[in-house]
C-alpha cells in the first residue's frame, strides 16, 4: 500500500501526469461549458426564470398591504373570527389610505384583485375610491365619524365580510390559489380550508379528465403507430423515406387548419355522417355525434400527435436487426411468439419515449381541445388560458400551471420507478 | 469641453424641436406610425374604409398600422405595462374590457369634450355620447348585439320569440350558443318566468343562477357551445344547428352577404358597446399622435360611415340620421341596425357593474354546471 502512494507517474518533462491530466481535463471542460453556454442562457432566460415569476405570482399577495398599509395595521388588532366590526380607526386609516390609493389609481386594482376572493369588492373598491375624498372632506368639516359615513355610504363596509377578506388578505404570501386550483376553500370567519362540495368542484374534475383523455390519446397513437412503425422500419430504405415524410408531412400544415378539417371532417351534417347515411348504414335522425364532445378530442388529437409516436418507434425498430426473429423462429419458435418475446421487448424503449412524449404533449395541449371539444372534451389548459385571457387572474392560471407541473414531474417520476427513465430510446 | 458643447448643442436641438412643434397648429398631424388594434376580419375592414384610408389620404404623413389583437387585447396590454414596453397606441375593445382596462391603470382617461369633436349642431361630445360613455378611459364606436339567427329552412314556422330556443318541440335541432354565463343565463331566466327588470336580482344569488342553470338544463343536450364568433355563422351555413347566438354584424354578412338561408331573431337581443381606449405609457408625442386621430375617426360623419361597411349602430346620437346604404349591396342599412325600433322592441343592455362584480363567481357556477 505505501509503495503505490510514494511512487508517482511523470510526464517527459518531469511534471507529475496527474496534474497535467487534470489541468488538461479542466480545460476541455472549461471548453464544452463555453459551447453549451448559448442554449443554457436560453434555457434560463426562456424557461427556468418564467417558471420561477409563474411560481412567485401563484403566491404573491402584495398588493393589499401596499395599497392599505394604515388599514392593515389598524386591522391587527381586529378579531376576524368575531362579529362585530372594526373600530374607528380602522375605517379613519381606510379612508386615508384610499384617499392616497385612487390619487394613484391603485383602488379599483385592488378591488379587482379581492373580487376574486369575494364577490362585489371590484364595484365596492370602484365606488369607495371615486368619492372618498369628498367624504373625508365632510368627515373633517362635520367632525363626524368614518365608521358611520362609510357605512351611510355603501352598506358593504359595514358588513364584516368584507373587512374579514381584507384582514385575511393582508399577508404577503397566501396559499389561497391553490387552495382554489384544488377546488378548495378557505372560510372567511373560521379560517379554515375545506374541499368544496363535489356539485361545485372544477378543476379537480378537469385534471381528471385531462389525464384520462391523454392516456387515451395515448393508446390510440401507439395502437395506430406502431404497426406503421413496423411496416415502415421494414421497407427498403427508398420507400420508407418516402412513408417517413407522408408521416411527416401533417406537420407542415397548419394547426389550426389540420382541426378545422376535422370539424368538417366528423360533424353531424360533416362528410362521414353525410357518406354513412348515402350508403345506407345510418338514418337520418342516427347521424353520429363525433365532434363537439371527447370522441372529438381524441380522434383529432390522435391524429395530430400521431407522428410523435412513430417517429421514435420507427428509429428503435430500425436498429432491431432482423437475424433475431430469424434465430428465434430457426430455433422453433412459433412466429407470433417470436415477435411477442423477442422483437417486442425490443421495442420498448421506443414505445416509453413515444409514449412519454405523447402523454406530455396531450396533457397541455389547448387549441384542439377548445375546437372541438365542446363540453365534454376540454382540458385544463383550456381553464388556464381563460384565466390568463378572459378573467385576467393570472394567480390562478399560475397555480394551475405549477399544479400541471408537478402532476407532470410526478409522471415522470413514476415512470422512472416503473420502467426505468434509462430504458428510454429516440433511436 | 467636447461634452459641454454637446449638451449645448442638444439644447439648442430640442429648444429648436419644440418651437417647431409648438409653430405647427394642433390641426395638422406631425409624422406618426399608430399602431391601431382591433378584431381583424370584417369589423377591421369596416373600421379601414371608414376610418383609416380618409384620414392617412388626409394626412398623408401618418401610417396607420392594425393589429389584430383585440380579443386578448388586456392580458396583453398588462404584460407590455409590466415589461415597461407599451408597443400599441390605440386598441379597440369591448365596454367590459375597457372598463376593466381603466380599472387596472392600463389605459389612459380621456375627457371626451377636450379631445373629441362637437356634434354637426355643436352638441358637446359627452352628451352626443350620452349614456354610452361607461368609462372614463372609453370612447364608444358602435352598438352591437349578441343575438339568434335561425335555419328558415330547417324549422316549420319562424322563430319570433326569444323563448323558441328553449322549445325542442316545436323546434328541434342543436342550437349554438357562447361558452360563457354571460347574456345565456338572462336568457333562460326570462323564458323561466323572470321580468326583465328583476332578472339581476335573481341573478345576484346563488339560488338564481341555479334556476337559470335549470332552464339551461333542458336544453344542455342539444347545445354545442362556442367561443369564437365565426363558430355560429359557420355552423349556421352547415346546417349543423338550427339556431345560435352571435354578434348581429355576423349574421348581417351571413345573411346579406353570403345569402344564406338563415333569418334573425332579435327578440331580446343584448346591446353591448365596442370602443377605443388608449394604452397607458405611451410617448408624448404618440399621445398627441393618437389624439389628432381620435378627433377624426370619432366625429359624426366617420362613425355614420363605419355602418355603410357592417351593421352595428354608430355610437353617437347624431349619427344615425346619416345612416345610408350598404357600400357594396346598395341596401338600406338602418333596418339591419341592432338599434332600428323595429329590431328593438325587446333588449336587454349588458349590465357591466353587475358582471364586472359576479363574473367570476358564477362563471366558477357556470363551469361546475358544464362539466356534470
Amino acid at each position: 500500500m505505501s509503495s503505490t502512494t510514494t511512487f508517482q507517474l511523470l510526464t517527459a518533462d518531469g511534471r507529475a501526469l496527474k496534474a497535467v491530466l487534470k489541468k488538461h481535463k479542466a480545460r476541455r471542460k472549461r471548453k464544452a461549458f463555453l459551447l453549451v453556454t448559448p442554449l443554457l442562457a436560453f434555457v434560463i432566460v426562456g424557461f427556468c426564470l418564467p417558471i420561477l415569476d409563474m411560481l412567485r405570482r401563484s403566491t404573491n399577495n402584495h398588493i393589499v398591504e401596499k395599497t392599505l398599509p394604515r388599514t392593515v395595521l389598524a386591522l391587527k388588532e381586529w378579531d376576524a373570527g368575531g362579529t362585530t366590526l372594526p373600530n374607528e380607526p380602522a375605517f379613519a386609516s381606510l379612508a386615508q389610505d384610499l384617499v392616497i390609493a385612487q390619487h394613484h389609481r391603485r383602488a379599483t386594482q385592488l378591488g379587482q384583485r379581492l373580487n376574486y376572493e369575494f364577490s362585489g369588492l371590484a364595484s365596492l373598491f370602484r365606488r369607495s375610491g371615486r368619492h372618498m375624498e369628498e367624504l373625508v372632506n365632510e368627515v373633517r368639516s362635520t367632525r363626524g365619524s368614518y365608521k358611520e359615513t362609510l357605512i351611510a355610504f355603501d352598506a358593504r363596509w359595514g358588513e364584516t365580510d368584507s373587512w374579514r377578506v381584507l384582514k385575511r388578505f393582508s399577508d404577503t404570501l397566501v396559499a389561497d390559489y391553490y387552495w382554489a386550483a384544488l377546488d378548495m376553500r378557505r372560510d372567511l370567519r373560521s379560517n379554515e380550508v375545506s374541499l368544496r362540495p363535489s356539485k361545485e368542484r372544477i378543476y379537480l374534475r378537469l385534471f381528471g379528465r385531462t389525464v384520462v383523455i391523454s392516456l387515451g390519446i395515448t393508446l390510440a397513437t401507439l395502437l395506430l403507430g406502431f404497426p406503421l412503425a413496423l411496416w415502415i422500419a421494414r421497407l427498403p430504405s427508398g420507400q420508407g423515406n418516402l412513408l417517413l415524410v407522408m408521416v411527416l408531412l401533417p406537420f407542415w400544415t397548419s394547426l389550426l387548419v389540420r382541426t378545422t378539417s376535422w370539424i368538417v371532417l366528423l360533424q353531424q351534417q360533416g362528410v362521414i355522417n353525410d357518406l354513412l347515411v348515402a350508403v345506407g348504414i345510418l338514418s337520418e335522425e342516427g347521424r353520429l355525434r363525433m365532434i363537439y364532445n371527447t370522441t372529438g378530442t381524441v380522434i383529432a388529437m390522435t391524429h395530430i400527435l400521431l407522428p410523435f409516436m412513430v417517429l421514435p418507434l420507427y428509429s428503435v425498430m430500425k436498429t432491431i436487426s432482423p437475424s433475431y426473429m430469424r434465430a428465434a423462429v430457426s430455433l422453433g419458435a412459433h412466429p407470433i411468439s417470436a415477435f411477442w418475446k423477442v422483437y417486442f421487448p425490443s421495442t420498448v424503449p421506443g414505445i416509453g419515449a413515444g409514449a412519454i412524449m405523447v402523454f406530455i404533449l396531450s396533457i397541455g395541449y389547448y387549441i384542439t381541445p377548445e375546437l372541438v371539444g365542446g363540453r365534454t372534451g376540454v382540458f385544463i389548459s383550456n381553464r388556464i388560458a381563460y384565466h390568463i385571457s378572459s378573467s385576467l387572474n393570472w394567480g390562478l392560471a399560475a397555480a394551475l400551471g405549477v399544479a400541471l407541473l408537478g402532476f407532470v414531474i410526478a409522471i415522470y417520476w413514476l415512470y422512472d420507478k416503473i420502467v426505468g427513465i434509462d430504458n428510454i430510446r429516440l433511436g | 469641453m467636447s461634452r459641454n458643447l454637446f449638451v449645448a448643442l442638444a439644447a439648442v436641438l430640442a429648444l429648436g424641436l419644440s418651437a417647431c412643434k409648438d409653430d405647427k397648429a394642433s390641426m395638422e398631424a406631425k409624422p406618426a406610425e399608430l399602431v391601431v388594434v382591433s378584431w381583424g376580419g370584417a369589423y377591421s375592414a369596416s373600421q379601414q374604409s371608414a376610418y383609416h384610408t380618409p384620414y392617412m389620404e388626409k394626412y398623408p404623413q401618418v401610417t396607420i398600422v392594425n393589429d389584430d389583437s383585440s380579443n386578448e387585447a388586456v392580458p396583453k396590454l398588462r404584460a407590455m405595462n409590466e415589461a415597461g414596453n407599451v408597443t400599441w397606441d390605440l386598441v379597440d375593445v369591448v365596454a367590459a374590457d375597457a372598463i376593466r382596462a381603466c380599472d387596472d391603470g392600463l389605459a389612459l382617461e380621456i375627457d371626451v369634450d377636450d379631445t373629441l369633436a362637437k356634434a354637426p349642431d355643436g352638441t358637446k361630445a359627452s352628451a352626443d355620447f350620452g349614456d354610452l360613455l361607461v368609462s372614463p378611459c372609453f370612447i364608444p364606436q358602435i352598438v352591437y348585439s349578441t343575438t339568434f339567427g335561425y335555419r328558415t329552412d330547417l324549422v316549420k314556422e319562424p322563430m319570433t320569440d326569444l323563448c323558441d330556443i328553449f322549445d325542442l318541440a316545436r323546434f328541434p335541432g342543436k342550437r349554438s350558443l357562447e361558452k360563457q354565463p354571460i347574456n345565456n343565463l338572462e336568457w333562460a331566466l326570462l323564458c323561466d318566468g323572470v321580468d326583465a327588470d328583476d332578472i339581476y336580482n335573481v341573478l345576484g344569488t346563488k339560488e338564481g343562477v341555479e334556476r337559470a342553470l335549470k332552464k339551461l338544463d333542458t336544453i344542455k343536450s342539444e347545445i354545442i357551445w362556442w367561443s369564437k364568433g365565426a363558430e355560429t355563422p359557420q355552423r349556421l351555413a352547415d346546417g349543423e344547428v338550427v339556431a345560435g347566438s352571435t354578434y348581429n354584424g355576423r349574421l348581417f354578412s351571413l345573411i346579406e352577404e353570403k345569402k344564406q338561408p338563415v333569418a334573425m331573431l332579435w327578440d331580446w337581443q343584448i346591446f353591448d358597446l365596442d370602443g377605443w381606449i388608449v394604452p397607458k405609457g405611451i410617448s408624448d408625442e404618440q399621445l398627441e399622435a393618437v389624439k389628432h386621430y381620435l378627433y377624426f375617426a370619432t366625429d359624426t360623419q366617420r362613425l355614420a360611415d363605419q355602418a355603410k361597411y357592417i351593421s352595428y349602430g354608430p355610437a353617437r346620437s347624431s349619427s344615425a340620421p346619416l345612416v345610408g346604404k350598404h357600400a357594396d349591396l346598395g341596401i338600406d342599412m338602418a333596418p339591419h341596425m341592432p338599434t332600428d325600433p323595429n329590431n328593438a322592441k325587446n333588449v336587454l343592455l349588458f349590465n357591466f357593474d353587475f358582471w364586472g362584480d359576479k363574473r367570476d363567481e358564477i362563471d366558477e357556477q357556470f363551469q361546475a354546471w358544464l362539466s356534470r
